[in-house]
Formats: structure tokens, sequence, C-alpha cells
């Protein structure tokens, strides 16, 4: 029994970073039905952000929160500038096209991100040198949890609670929702439609650059291509939990990241990946639309 | 003769290869209703869109308070007093009638006045004031159109535009709605109605322009069309 709760402690801190990459995937997907492939190289780009931060300050020579705060701050900044000039550049000029070409071009803007990435920081993997200290292990009733899974438990929670709190309390979230329901009548409320858009790119953005951070904290070794696998399971996770759905993209990560670290703790962890398309088979199977997702009609 | 507020010179509308306005003039004084009257697929909901920046129109003006808005974007246009209830009403399904009714006021920061015209809004439309809390989606027809008009209002607008607010409502529930754009209309709003339903849209209207296949075929004063045997005969059924 301990062993299993150790098995799910696990896997909510690893489905808590599935779920910041896949509400990025699943609010560009609510307000542009646009599946933005890049955004799992935005993620890689958060942990390289942090990397190159980290070094130029010195920052793992101080390890602590003050550093933390200070990666994942420049992270997060970078990548909501890196999710503005996507959109703004990439997918605006094509908001009048076909689903289809917008469609390549995420997966080019994907594939121009993992290949820059790879010139720009070399191909080999890089260590990112810890900004917190594991310290002590704590116990409660034989689980055993360290700092980092705390702090990337803690971060999660409080950057989901303040994305629901963007989402359902505030103007902006007000119309990020009314936009998302329709353009055109959003517009005709008086709400600057491309503006909320780009804040909707960003504040995807920004999270997945928390989650490279975090990943990199837990994971030290970080590469140009580290956002494939990550993100694809991000982006299933997406799916799974009803693509569209905030709610349900927090759902659908926990459930990936809890399923994985079961397979990894009682079968092997080769199956880690396979899993997720497993996952992916029989939800799309039993229900289509996802967990919370709706079943909307395809449009004619 | 009063102000124009709205004016339309010779403005066409295309929507791909389909040319759904064919150089249509027309002008709206300042508080009265204009009415635009026609056929299924006249252009009536297309010379609404052109006014609110919806679309943009492929040629001719279209002035407001004697500037050009052509091209101008729908959510500048609110800011300059636009205020359009579109056709099938447009509300967020997913949100509360109260959220419906905030993002209305959207650009508007004068927290005390928003309250005041919210109020206003209840008193317009009391059965609006009991469903707030309610997901807009769940509503009656009707009620979903009280919404969508008090919503427009909530813009504070200088010219409200109303696309068939009649459609698919209950005889008693137009006659209410109708009676509410009277009265929005007397406190001094200048108001464009498209209305399918022309008997009931020239009853109320000071001025009127029939459409007919993306002409105006016909305008002027609401109550002169009304007696028009050729108007009764094409547009009022008899
Ligand atoms: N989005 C659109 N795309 C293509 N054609 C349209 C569109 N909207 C309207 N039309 C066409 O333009 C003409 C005028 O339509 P509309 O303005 O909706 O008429 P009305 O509101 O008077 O019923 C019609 O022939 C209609 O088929
Ligand atoms: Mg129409």
């Amino acid at each position: 029994m301990t062993e299993f709760i150790q098995h799910l402690v696990n896997g909510l801190g690893l489905g808590s970073m599935y779920a910041l990459i896949a509400l990025g995937y699943t609010m560009v997907f609510g307000i542009l039905q646009l599946i933005n492939f890049a955004h799992s190289d935005v993620y890689m780009l958060g942990a390289f952000f942090g990397y190159y931060v980290s070094k130029f300050f010195n920052l793992s020579l101080h390890p602590g929160y003050g550093s933390l705060s200070a990666a994942l701050l420049c992270s997060m900044v970078g990548c909501a500038i890196v999710g503005f000039f996507i959109e703004r550049f990439a997918y605006r000029p094509l908001r009048k096209s076909p689903r289809i070409n917008v469609l390549i071009t995420a997966v080019g803007v994907s594939l121009f991100l993992e290949f820059g990435g790879q010139l720009l920081f070399g191909a080999d993997p890089k260590y990112f040198a810890p900004l917190l200290e594991p310290g002590e292990p704590i116990f409660i009733g034989g689980v055993q949890l360290n700092r980092i899974q705390l702090i990337v438990l803690g971060v999660s929670l409080a950057l989901m609670l303040g994305l629901q709190f963007i989402i359902f309390k505030t103007k902006i979230g007000r119309a990020m929702r009314a936009v998302s329901f329709s353009h055109t009548n959003a517009a005709l409320m008086g709400i600057p439609v491309d503006f909320v858009i780009s804040f909707t790119f960003m504040l995807g953005s920004a999270l997945a650059g928390a989650a490279g951070i975090l990943v990199a904290l837990t994971y030290p070794k970080i590469d140009p291509l580290m956002g494939m696998m990550f993100g694809l399971k991000a982006f299933v996770a997406a799916v799974v939990g009803g693509i569209g759905n905030v709610t349900g993209a927090v759902i659908g990560a926990l459930i990936m990241g809890v399923a994985e670290s079961m397979v990894i703790g009682y079968l092997a962890s080769t199956y880690r990946d396979a899993l997720a398309f497993a996952i992916l088979i029989i939800i799309l199977l039993f229900r289509p639309a996802g967990i919370l997702g709706k079943n909307v009609k395809e449009k004619v | 003769m009063s102000e124009t507020l709205l004016e339309f010179k010779n403005v066409n509308v295309h929507y791909g290869a389909i040319h759904a306005l064919k150089g249509v003039s027309f002008q709206a004084k300042k508080g009265e209703i204009l009415t635009l009257i026609g056929a299924n697929g006249a252009g009536k909901s297309t010379t609404l869109r052109a006014m609110s920046g919806m679309l943009k129109p492929s040629s001719g003006e279209v002035l407001f308070k004697g500037k050009r808005i052509d091209g101008t974007r729908a959510d500048h246009l609110v800011a300059m007093g636009i205020g359009h209830a579109p056709e099938g009403r447009g509300i967020f399904a997913n949100m509360t009638v109260e959220e419906n009714l905030t993002l209305g006021a959207y650009l508007r920061k004068d927290k005390q006045e928003i309250q005041k015209d919210l109020e206003h809004v209840y008193e317009l439309f009391p059965r609006v004031k009991e469903r707030l809390w309610q997901v807009a989606g769940t509503l009656s027809g009707g009620e979903q159109q009280m919404v969508a008009i008090g919503r427009a209002l909530m813009s504070r607008p200088e010219i409200l535009l109303l696309d068939e607010p009649s459609l698919g409502l209950a005889p008693q529930i137009i006659e209410k709605i109708f009676e509410i754009i009277v009265k929005v209309n007397k406190e001094g709003m200048t108001i464009v109605l498209v209305e399918q339903n022309a008997l009931l849209a020239l009853e109320i209207a000071h001025h009127a322009v029939v459409l007919e296949t993306g002409s105006a075929h016909t305008q002027g004063k609401a109550s002169e069309l009304l007696a028009s045997d050729t108007i009764r005969k094409a547009y009022l059924g008899e």
C-alpha cells in the first residue's frame, strides 16, 4: 500500500508538469481550434532560457528559492515572448486559410525550433545544474518526498490556480472565454480579438516555460529535442481530458502522470512511452471528445 | 430636419463571388427608428454587418457622425458608439446572463455608470434580472433576445442595430420586445431595426428602406410605405 501511494505521489508530480504544458495546448485549441505543435518546443526553450540565465548569473552557485524564482520568472517571460512571436508571425497571417495550411505551418514551426535549437545550443544534452538542493527527504507515513518534488507540486498548483483565477475571475479571462466561443460576437462586445489571442498564447507559453524549469529541476539533462516526447504526452493528456477544456487538461495530465508512474513502478520503465498512446487509443475508442469534452458535431 | 447620424453611400459588399449589396445608399437620422425590411436573403443582415465592422464593403462609404468607418475594426466601432445585437442573438451560451451583460460594457471603465445601465436594463427586462445567474444557453429564445438587446445597450451606444429581434418568438413576446424598442428610442436612442416582419417594423419606425436582392428598392417615411399599395402587396402579404 505504501508503495502504491509512493507511485501515486510520484505520478502526481509528473502529471502536474504535463498539466502545465497541456494547458497551453488546450487554451490555444479553445481559442483558435489549432493544434499548436510548436508548443512542446516552447517548453524546451523554457528549460534552455533557465539554463542560460542560470549560467550567466551563476545561479547554481547559490542554490535556493531566490535562484529558482529568478530562473522561473525569466523563463516564463522568455517563453511568453516566444509564444507571442509564433502567433503573430506564423499563425496570424493564416487566420483565414484552410485548417490544413495552419497545421502544416505548426509542424514547420516545431521543426524550426527543434533544429534551430540544435544549431544554437548544440545537439548534445546539457546538464542544468540544480537551482535547489533536494534536501533531506521527508517521510509521511512511509511515503518519501524530497524538496524538489514538493516544489514541483507546489509551483504547478499555484500556477494552475492562478490560471483558473485569470480565466474565471478577471476581465481578460472573460474576454478569452468570449473569444473562444465566437470571434465575431466577441468583437461586437468591443473585445480586441487579436490582442486576446496574443495574450492566450503568451499565457500558455509562460506555463510551458515554467514546466521547462520544473522538469529540468527533476531531470537535469536538457536537450533541444526534449520537447518531442514530453510535449507529445502533454498533448495526449489534453486530448484525453477533452481538448479545449482547461480543467480537462489538468485531469488528463494527472491521469497520464499517475499511469506512467504506476507502469514504471509495477511493470517496466520501457513501457512508459507506449502507455501514453495506449491511453490515447482507449480514449479515442470510447470517448473521442475526451473526459470533459463536449461531443461537438463536426461543423459542415 | 434632424442631423444624419449614419450614412451609406453607394455601398457594395461581396462574399467571394456573391454580390450581396449593390450600391446601397440611405441615411439614419439622429433619434429615429430606421427599419430595413425585405425578403430573406435581401441583404439586411449584410447591411448591419457593414455598419458594425463585421465586414468591409468592397466599395462605397459608410459614414458615422460624418466620419468614414468602412474598414474600421468592430471593437473600435463599439468604442465609437455602435451597438449591434446580431442575427441569431450572438449570446455567449456557456456564460451566465450577468457575464453576458457585463461583456457588453467591456470597454467601459465608469463602474458607477455601468451599474446604472445594468439597473436600466433590469428595468426594461425584469425577466433578465430574474435569470441573472443562469447560464445564458439555457434561456428561452425570448429571454436570449432580451439579453442580446440589453447587452448591446450596456456599451452605451449612440446607435443600436437590431437584427430580426422577433425571429422565432411567440407573438406576445414579440409585442413586449417591440414595446421596449419604442421605449428605448423614446429615451433618445437611434435605432436601425432589421425585420422580416415588415408590418410590425413599419408601425414603429420613422423611416424605412426596402431591400430587394441587394438593392435599396424603395425608401421613405414608414407611414407612407405602410399606406402604399405596392409595398402592401409585396411585403405585407396583401
Ligand atoms: N457569410 C456569407 N457567405 C456567403 N454568402 C452570404 C453570407 N452571408 C450572407 N450571404 C448571402 O448574401 C445575401 C444577403 O444575405 P443576408 O444579408 O444575410 O440577407 P438577409 O439578412 O436580408 O436575410 C444572400 O444571398 C446570402 O446568401
Ligand atoms: Mg438576416
